[in-house]
């Protein structure tokens, strides 16, 4: 299959007073269509940030530095603001992580959908409403409550509004930034299997940028997971959550409670995250590894392909394969 | 795992923001405090600094700017340079004045009203906000033609319509911290309700007070000349700057432009120098009002 | 829609304690702070005169009954005779004053407004940038202007030295127009009296912009934080996110949602409206009420200045009501 999106050495950097902050530093990875990739990464290790680039919607003083990303083979970092308007929102689509505040509270929930539909396509009002009413319906909204306003919903309700804008214009990648991670669990679920259904009917690529690895492992097919500014693996679902070979990967399934091992012994990471304003020359990881060499502290490891479609940016597995 | 709750691209903002570069704003409160200075110093050494007297004729009448007299003289031959030099007496005690009187009023209404509540408080405040939702200018107007000229009254005229707004904010400060901590920890240790009042609510009300009385002393510099303006400051010959500007006023159309031109703006300086400080602290203070 | 009727009828209700505390404050200041019968005789008059004031203003009763005879009057839209002049009733000399100063008013604020909105808002979309901190100046300057004396000088360039435009008044002798709602402009234009109306929009183009410039800094102000902060939203960036021109973020989503707190704040700033406006007048030789004021105060003219204290109050109360409808109306969240 071909390649949806690939992302080739991206670097988003922002620039303060304090220093440069390298939200992101040399992200490497692609995906295919109707694949979804859960997006994990602790607060800070720039996933948000990422799956912003994708829109080119990095707030200011952010700034792509480098690197491209292939988007049905053109380059967005290169489009204008022009012809990126013309992706976001019809092409690439983003859910928000707050439905209380992603909607405007002076529209009614009608108005948005016929907004960003009349946005992108050359329809009547009419057209427009009759549009919002079916996608309304196919994200489990009753039509009568259309004409209501965002301050009259319930979070659940809303986040509902928020995919269905999101799938108006059937894109070929929707971005869910946390999306769910302000509901309640109840809800979470609720959501996370509307968003299973829409996504097989639509065909849509998905990037699911989370913290939350248990609930990513609900919906994604791969897992890239992200420490400070760069991806340190990236593997298909199951083998991911089988072989975590990263240092870091590792340590993060750790601390993660799980329901099917009675006895796990719950640990957690020690050290804090790297400043990425001046982050570790070597591996980024390296202060807070057990199993941190001396190799590690000098050289930044590669992303290593210990076998097909499954990556780890560690040493050891250099060694491995030497 | 760790519990996250921002996302990184929020925290950067929020970084961002408190980082900014001020100097802009460190700018405007500095310039506004060398103008204020070197009004007050004007004020203290006018009889050093003016050649002339200001309330004498020195020359003749309506003199355009020249050598001897730099900014001309008024309709009565006096020196303009003379009487703007002493008007700043007039301005700055009449300000100062203004803003001591309502502010110590303002702020042991707002304490006393705040502290005890139910019937009291609610009739006070309802008695503030009109007062503060009234055009001010116009009840100073009335006050000050009730009081009669002078200094003194004219100071209270002005000070009553800035009352409120001390009061306000102490008021809602008192409200918010009555039912915080240490007061209640105070009183749970059995202090009076004056000690509670004066030593623990009132250093922390006052810590907010100085933006708000710059601000304030801007709008006093205004309602003072607004007041001298149409006659009701000081009683002649007085140097005053708004009156002035007022006798200047007549001569306008025969392109006499001197007399009006600079007592006003002095008025405008004065009232800048009050503006740029007050917004310059204010926001090196609070750094979110920034946005 | 019933609840909103529901927020309009409480609403009314709350204002009617605020009237009655102002009608009291301006009781007390005319009675209280000073001495009416000096204000207006000066201090040495003669006995009998003075008594002759009193009972002609009926200060002989105890101040209780003086009290109540007054909210009583008032109550029957009676604000009593004035003291010069013919001793017209204070009720007609106000009506004849207050349609300049809603022409001056309204063409000021809208000016004002103007201004301020695009000024606040090109500040705002140039954050920290040049625009921003030229237009914050902007802001805080005119804020500091003192209104004479930033219509002398217009007067000086633009009637004095330029010649282009009257210094006073409010039309050209014997050119008003026929009166229906007492707006020259608006009446001009009605009974199609161009002549009238040349004259009317020279008379206020520069008292109109004196009053409007330093308005406007509170607005550009205003317009800057709240759109800055609105900008900030999530909303804004979703809004983004699904391609919406930079046009339609800023004004469609922005700038409406902006508009809010920005009209909340119209409510304390008509104070200023009024305040700047008497300023005007005066400076301008403008009809108004401002005028109006000054000159009986000159005379003292004691009950028509009661009178037009008790017509601000009004005013104030009412422009604050209607304020908080209009915002009802606009924002939903406030209605249920």
């Amino acid at each position: 299959m071909e390649a949806l999106l690939r992302i080739k050495n991206l670097k988003v950097y922002y620039y303060l007073r304090e220093g440069v902050v390298k939200a992101v530093d040399g992200v490497n990875f692609s995906m295919r269509k109707g694949e979804t990739v859960g997006l994990v990464g602790e607060s800070g290790s720039g996933k948000s940030t990422l799956g912003l680039s994708i829109l080119k919607l990095v707030p200011s003083p952010g700034k792509i530095v480098d690197g491209q990303i292939l988007f049905d083979s053109k380059d967005i970092t290169k489009l204008d603001n022009k012809k990126m308007r013309m992706i976001r929102g019809k092409q690439v689509s983003m859910v928000f992580q707050d439905p209380m505040t992603s909607l405007n509270p002076l529209m009614r929930i009608e108005d948005h959908l016929t907004e960003t539909i009349k946005t992108h396509q050359k329809v009547t009002q009419e057209e427009a409403k009759e549009k919002a009413a079916l996608l309304l319906g196919e994200v489990g909204i009753p039509p009568e409550r259309a004409k209501d306003y965002p301050h009259q919903f319930s979070g659940g309700m809303r986040q509902r509004v928020g995919i269905a804008l999101a799938i108006a214009l059937n894109p070929d990648l929707l971005i869910a930034d946390e999306f769910t991670s302000s509901l309640d669990v109840i809800v979470q679920f609720q959501i996370l299997n509307l968003m299973k259904k829409l996504k097989a009917s639509y065909n849509m690529g998905m990037i699911f940028i989370s913290h939350d690895i248990s609930l990513v492992s609900e919906i994604a097919d791969k897992i890239a997971l992200m420490y400070a500014g760069q991806i340190v693996e990236f593997a298909p679902a199951d083998a991911f959550f089988e072989e975590h070979l990263h240092p870091y990967s590792e340590a993060l399934l750790n601390s993660v409670p799980n329901v099917q091992l009675s006895d796990q012994k719950l640990s957690y990471i020690p050290g804090m995250p790297p400043d990425l304003v001046n982050p570790p020359k070597g591996c980024r990881f390296y202060p807070r590894c057990p199993y941190a060499k001396d190799l590690c502290r000098e050289k930044e490891p590669p992303l290593i392909e210990v076998k097909p479609d499954y990556m780890v940016k560690c040493f050891r597995y250099d060694e491995k394969r030497s | 795992m760790v519990e996250i709750k921002y996302s990184p691209s929020k925290f950067i903002v929020s970084k961002l923001k408190s980082i900014c570069p001020r100097k802009g704003t460190e700018y405007f409160a500095l310039i506004g405090f060398i103008i204020i200075l070197s009004i007050i110093l004007m004020a203290i050494f006018a009889p050093f600094i003016a050649p002339y007297n200001p309330i004498k004729k020195v020359g003749g009448i309506l003199e355009e700017p020249n050598g001897r007299f730099i900014l001309g003289t008024d309709g009565l031959g006096r020196d303009i340079f003379s009487r703007i030099i002493f008007g700043a007496r007039t301005a700055i005690s009449v300000t100062f004045l203004a803003v001591i009187i309502s502010l110590s009023f303002g702020v042991l209404l707002g304490l006393l009203s705040g502290y005890i509540g139910g019937k009291f408080d609610s009739i006070f405040s309802l008695v503030m906000d009109a007062i503060y939702s009234f055009p001010g200018l116009i009840l100073a107007i009335v006050l000050s033609a009730m009081l009669g000229p002078g200094i003194l009254n004219t100071a209270i005229a002005i000070a009553v319509i800035y009352t409120p707004t001390y009061f306000r904010m102490v008021r809602g400060l008192v409200l918010s911290l009555k039912e915080s901590l240490f007061v209640e920890a105070a009183r749970a240790i059995g202090a009076k309700d004056r000690t509670i009042v004066f030593k623990y609510i009132f250093p922390n009300v006052i810590s907010s007070v100085p933006i708000v009385l710059s601000l304030n002393a801007a709008d006093a510099v205004l309602t003072l000349a607004a007041l001298s303006f149409l006659g009701l400051g000081l009683p002649a010959p007085t140097p005053d700057w708004g009156f002035d500007l007022k006798a200047g006023h007549a001569y306008l159309a025969s392109k006499i432009w001197w007399p009006s031109t600079f007592p006003g703006l002095m008025i405008v300086i004065l009232t800048l120098g009050f503006s740029l400080l007050g917004e310059g602290i204010n926001e090196i203070l609070t750094p979110e009002l920034r946005r | 829609m019933a609840s909103l009727k529901v927020y309009i009828v409480r609403r009314v209700l709350l204002a009617i304690p605020m009237i009655f505390i102002l009608l009291s404050i301006v009781f007390l200041i005319m009675r209280v702070a000073g001495d009416p019968v000096s204000a207006i005789l000066g201090g040495h008059a003669p006995q009998e005169q003075i008594e002759q004031i009193k009972q002609q203003l009926g200060l002989n009763k105890p101040i209780i009954f003086q009290f109540f005879g007054y909210i009583g009057q008032l109550l029957r839209g009676n604000l009593g005779r004035s003291l010069i002049w013919g001793q017209r009733p204070v009720v007609n000399e106000i009506w004849d004053h207050f349609p300049a100063t809603l022409e001056l008013s309204i063409s000021a604020f809208l000016i004002s407004i103007i201004i301020g909105i695009f000024t606040g808002t090109v500040a705002a979309t140039h954050r920290n940038r040049f625009l921003d901190h030229t237009f914050r100046l902007y802001g805080i300057i005119t804020y500091g202007l003192f209104i004479p004396w930033i219509g002398i000088m217009l007067q000086l360039l633009f009637g004095v030295y330029l010649g282009l435009l009257p210094i006073g008044g409010r039309i050209g002798t014997l050119m008003e127009p026929k009166s229906i709602t007492g707006l020259y402009v608006l009446d001009s234009l009605l009974t199609l009296n161009f002549d009238s109306l040349v004259s009317a929009i020279k008379h206020l183009i520069l008292p109109s912009v004196t009053l409007g410039v330093y308005l406007s800094g509170i607005y550009t102000r205003l317009t800057r934080t709240h759109l800055m902060e609105t900008l900030e939203k999530d909303f804004i960036k979703a809004a983004r996110a699904r391609g919406l021109s930079e046009r339609a973020v800023i004004y469609k989503h922005g700038l409406k949602n902006a508009f809010i707190p920005i009209l909340t704040m119209m409510g304390l700033q008509f104070a200023l409206l009024l305040v700047g406006a008497v300023l005007t007048e005066i400076t301008f030789s403008w009809p108004g009420m401002g005028t109006l004021l000054f000159e009986r105060i000159t005379y003292r003219d004691f009950t028509t200045v009661q009178g037009i204290i008790v017509f601000f109050a009004l005013i104030v109360v009412t422009v604050n009501l209607l304020v908080d409808i209009i915002y009802a109306y606009i924002d939903p969240r406030i209605r249920y």
